[in-house]
């Protein structure tokens, strides 16, 4: 049987153990008399917890693990053919021989044919395996399942104490593959910082890691100094909120005190798809438009515009910035209560003066939030500086030059022709955590900030 | 008409977009007194209240048509400014609404907008003169600095009070102020009220007939948006003249 038609038998079975988990209950409740423990319904979920969840999960582990086995049995098996070859050649000669059983390739080698027709018999046999051992697990459980359907037997406890399992699992995933993640860019970085001195890194001043790919060339060690990749990032993203903050936070305004209802709800949503527009887009007007603006303007000024600029690329990152600030500041001020507001204007102030010595200072934890979510955005983003900002690593304070940052560098590394191991390559790495590092610190201020309002209010 | 009327309300209707709350509203309310407004809720007191200080016109789609006078002056006028108007009567709501700022900076607030005082001393003494009067300086004297949020529900209604007070208004509007306070602190506000209606005209909304007939001279009776009668209280709670009222304060209706 194909994966699909087990499915349909395990979905089949699970919807009977329903109804056969209900009637049970019903006959047992009016044999003796008695109201179970739980209502009724719950005794049929949970005979259709028993009959779904443990055969398709086998399902879901065997449709990964066997091939992994059968590749594993085999390659061992064709090492014993071919003594003399090596690991990766005998994972070359299992995917010709896989491609050869399922059609893909053709091929007169009639060893090779032989080894293929074997796989596919173990193919077989691993599918025909595959549905009797899940039939037997589907039955098996279901008929646990129901045997455990008894007066006393505390079904809603049961069920709800499957889903609460379900979600913790869910949880638990996302933290470990967040975690996984980290621990596996921190191994690549201790690896850098094993040929490369962390103070170096850390503290140098100049960066240039342009390592000859082959050992012999000359010239061949890189510099790794990161302070002129920080000042780029940290330059861009402040122009990004010089442009930022104030609009974003004034249309807030705008929107939560003075707009009437339908003209809001006309320009949240509008300020909502500007930040639905890819980075990429934003990233060539940029580079296409905004960058030679400048330049033009400075040339006409005397000033000396380099065409790939700080200004131009943090400008244009400000802008994809605005509604999120708009947005979250919006959310904060309207959650600044009315009766604040009431009270203000109840004393005879302005709306201007309650804006600014009521609303603003209340909802102050809150715009400090948002500001720094969205300045932890602009140092993680990566397409418009890539595309507008250049890779020069000028460490320098003018907005007119060409910088460079973490992210741009990060991209720069890791494209192209790349050795694994080199200091260049592992070099992304270190960047790459000092990244998090700095992203998880404004998140975390950012939250503690946050919660101050909430808790004010309660 | 009578001549001590501090306020003058004339066929004043309300409406919210298409409903309408108050019908034809007539009113005079006496100077440096408390009247009372009672009725079921939803029957308009609280938007008829917030017509006294003009705080409808900060709610969107609410109208209102009519004439209301303070000392003769008509509050609607098209030259006259809502803001200052509410310097003149000053409001009390339901829930104790301080701004999360210190004690001082709450009761300054007031002050400092319509620049009462010219310099920091004075500031200070209105502060001080104006907890004084709200009955709040003995028990704040120590921490005016603490965030007002920090205290009591009963003291952070008094703050309110002497934020109002801090304006000099001539007319206090409050709105359930004793609502959401135990009957401790309602006690107290209540006292508060009685000292303060030597000074202002106050006008004070209430859901307790008991509070009306405590602290009110006259009490006006409101019914699904219309003023049914206003008169002493004594007489409105012993002889009203209209069987719906009667039907209210006997508790046969909500
Ligand atoms: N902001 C508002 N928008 C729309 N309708 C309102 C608003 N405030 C009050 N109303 C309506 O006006 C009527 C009177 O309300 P309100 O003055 O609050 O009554 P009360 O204070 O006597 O309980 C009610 O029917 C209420 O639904
Ligand atoms: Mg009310």
């Amino acid at each position: 049987m194909s994966i699909f038609e087990i499915t349909i038998v395990i979905l089949i079975i699970s919807a009977s153990a329903y109804f056969f988990g209900v009637r049970k209950i019903v006959s047992l409740s009016a044999k003796y008399k008695k109201k179970p423990d739980s209502l009724m319904k719950y005794y049929g979920k949970n005979a259709v917890i028993w009959a779904f969840v443990p055969a398709f999960s086998m399902l879901v582990a065997y449709s990964f693990l066997a091939p992994v086995y059968i590749e594993t049995v085999f390659i061992d098996k064709l090492s014993k053919i071919f003594p003399e070859y090596q690991q990766s050649q005998l994972n070359l000669v299992y995917a010709q021989v896989q491609n050869i059983a399922s059609g893909f390739l053709e091929s007169s080698d009639v060893q090779l044919l032989a080894l293929s027709e074997q796989l596919t018999s173990w193919n077989e046999k691993a599918q025909s395996t595959r549905s009797w051992v899940i039939l037997l697990v589907l039955i098996g459980t279901s008929a646990l399942g129901y045997n455990k359907i008894k007066l006393r037997f505390p079904a809603r406890v049961k069920v709800e104490q499957f889903f609460e399992r379900l979600f913790l699992g869910a949880a638990v995933t996302a933290i470990l593959i967040t975690i996984a993640i980290v621990v596996s860019l921190m191994f690549e970085a201790l690896r850098f910082f094993e040929v490369y001195n962390f103070f170096d890194f850390l503290f140098g001043t100049h960066w240039s890691p342009n390592i000859a790919i082959r050992d012999d060339q000359v010239g061949s060690s890189g510099s790794f100094g990161m302070i002129p990749v920080l000042a780029g990032t940290v330059l861009i993203a402040f122009i990004a909120m010089l442009v930022a903050l104030p609009i974003g936070v004034f249309s807030a305004i705008y929107m939560a005190e003075f707009a009437p209802r339908g003209l809001r709800d006309i320009i949240k949503p509008t300020l909502e798809i500007l930040a639905g527009i890819p980075t990429v887009v934003y990233g060539f007007f940029a580079a296409l438009m905004v960058a030679p603006f400048f330049r033009s303007i400075g040339l006409s000024l005397g000033l000396d515009v380099s065409s790939e600029s700080a200004l131009a690329a943090g400008a244009v990152m400000g802008i994809m910035i605005i509604p999120f600030i708009s947005s979250l500041s919006d959310d904060v001020i309207n959650a600044v209560p009315q009766s604040l507001k009431d009270g203000s204007i109840g004393l005879g102030a302005t709306k201007a003066e309650t804006i600014i010595k009521v609303i603003l200072p209340a909802a102050l934890p809150g715009l400090v939030g948002a500001f720094l979510l969205a300045v932890s955005r602009a140092i993680g983003e990566t397409m418009i500086v890539v595309m507008a900002a250049g890779h020069a690593a000028n460490l320098t304070a003018n907005p007119l030059e060409a910088v460079t940052t973490v992210t741009v560098q990060i991209v720069a590394l890791l494209t192209g022709d790349t050795v694994f191991d080199s200091p260049k390559t592992l070099s992304a790495f270190a960047l790459g955590i000092t990244l998090f590092v700095a992203t998880l610190m404004l998140n975390i201020a950012a939250l503690t900030v946050s919660r101050k309002l909430s808790e004010k209010y309660d | 008409m009578t001549i001590d009327s501090k306020i003058q309300v004339r066929n004043v209707n309300v409406y919210y977009g298409n409903a309408q709350a108050l019908y034809d509203v007539n009113l005079d309310i006496k100077s440096k007194e408390i009247t009372s407004l009672i009725g079921p809720s939803g029957c308009g007191k609280s938007t008829f209240l917030r017509c006294l200080n003009r705080m409808n016109d900060v709610i969107e789609g609410c109208r209102v048509e009519g004439n209301i006078t303070i000392d003769g002056e008509n509050i609607y006028s098209k030259d006259k400014d809502p803001v200052l108007l509410r310097a003149r009567v000053g409001m009390v709501f339901q829930k104790p609404n301080p701004f999360p700022k210190s004690i001082f900076d709450n009761v300054a607030y007031g002050p400092r907008i319509h620049g009462l005082a010219a310099n920091t001393t004075e500031l200070r003494e209105i502060v001080e003169n104006s907890l004084e009067q709200a009955g709040l300086m003995d028990e704040v004297k120590d921490r005016l600095n603490e965030s007002a949020t920090g205290l009591s529900g009963g003291q952070q209604q008094r703050i309110c009070i002497a934020r109002a007070i801090a304006v000099s208004p001539e007319v206090i509007l409050m709105d359930e102020p004793c609502s959401a306070l135990d009957p401790i602190a309602t006690a107290r506000v209540e006292e508060l009220m009685g000292n303060l209606s030597i000074n202002y005209t106050i006008v004070i909304v209430t859901h307790s007939m008991q509070q009306a007939a405590r602290v009110s001279t006259r009490t006006a009776f409101f019914h699904l948006g219309h003023l049914v009668e206003c008169d002493e209280t004594n007489k409105i709670f012993t002889t009203p003249n209209d069987k719906r009222t009667e039907d209210y304060i006997t508790g046969k209706v909500g």
